[in-house]
């Protein structure tokens, strides 16, 4: 009995799959998303640390002391502002409006850049004033966390530059626009994770 | 034609959908923010809203600008998304419950 109803659930599963996925570009967007939720797992992992982490000042300063909020605010408008001008993008993109897209990419580059500069201000503020990574658990904890979004960001502006340059060179192709879906995937998923970053470091952290 | 616009518009957004994702997760952004900065509840109660408002507006993003939805294209996502968060609770509420449990019953003085 048991053994019949797998066999059909797989079946169906294949006849599904077939569907649903007969180009490789969709096949190619959902890796793409199988490879966002383990980074997910990677995030969740740093997150953990600096949870427990977090209350480890070794009298240095507490989040109270070394946060300001109407920065942290400034920064999430520039993230959030970024996130609709890609979705702009990509539905230039639909449009297949190739200028729409380079203009709406360069916009998401320049607000994305900004949130870049306003981090990298924020470390070397922090880090001259002596509360670097190594100042305490705290911190450590903080800069892990806070830097590995920084990272992925960065890592997002320069898939943003070459994708520009590609989408300038070749056009609106096929493989262009699975990139292009990958992308937007990533640059929504790092909003979603700033959330959790605002949300645990910065505001809870000031409470 | 009509059917394949809206096919188009339910799997990949519209400038409307953006836009209401867009000012949903503005007043989910502010209202946090200004009950830090201006403290006028008190302190559990604020922890309660400024969480609350971080799950939904995760939620909002999930939706307006990440597209997933119930529909039986965005299906492999969604449960790949769902069992990624099992693991995530997992793995973040074990790690805290067993770190602040030796915290509790060895260090604490």
């Amino acid at each position: 009995m048991s053994s019949h109803v797998i066999n059909a659930d797989v079946a169906h599963g294949h006849d599904h799959e077939h569907e649903e996925h007969h180009d490789s570009g969709e096949m190619t967007v959902f890796g793409f998303w199988l490879y966002l939720m383990t980074d997910c797992i990677l995030f969740a992992s740093i997150f953990a640390a600096y949870a427990v982490l977090s209350g480890n000042f070794a009298g240095g300063p507490s989040g109270h002391d070394i946060f300001e909020l109407p920065y942290v605010l400034a920064e999430t408008a520039l993230l959030l502002f970024s996130s609709i001008t890609f979705g702009f993008a990509m539905l230039q993109m639909y449009k297949g409006n190739k200028k729409g897209v380079l203009g709406w990419l360069a916009i998401t580059f320049l607000l994305g850049a900004g949130f870049i500069a306003m981090e990298i201000n924020e470390f070397h503020l922090l880090i001259s004033e002596g509360y670097g990574p190594q100042r305490s658990g705290f911190l450590s904890a903080f800069f892990a966390l806070v830097g590995t979004h920084g990272l992925h960001v960065t890592g997002g502006l320069i898939w943003m530059a070459v994708m520009m340059y590609q989408i300038n060179k070749h056009g609106i192709t096929g493989t262009n626009k699975t990139r292009m879906s990958c992308l937007s995937l990533f640059w929504h998923f790092l909003d979603v994770v700033w959330i959790c970053v605002f949300t645990v470091v910065y505001l809870l952290g000031v409470l | 034609m009509a059917n394949a616009h809206n096919h188009a518009e339910a799997s990949h957004g519209s400038v409307k959908s953006y836009a209401i994702g867009f000012i949903l997760s503005v007043i989910l952004t502010v209202i946090p923010f200004g009950l830090v900065m201006y403290p006028s509840l008190p302190k559990d109660m604020t922890i309660l809203i400024v969480v609350a408002f971080a799950v939904i507006q995760i939620v909002v993003h999930l939706y307006y600008f990440l597209h997933l939805d119930t529909s039986p294209a965005q299906r492999s996502n969604v449960s790949a998304g769902l069992f990624t968060a099992v693991v995530i609770a997992l793995l973040v509420g074990l790690s805290l419950w067993i770190m602040f449990s030796i915290h509790t019953n060895m260090m604490a003085k």
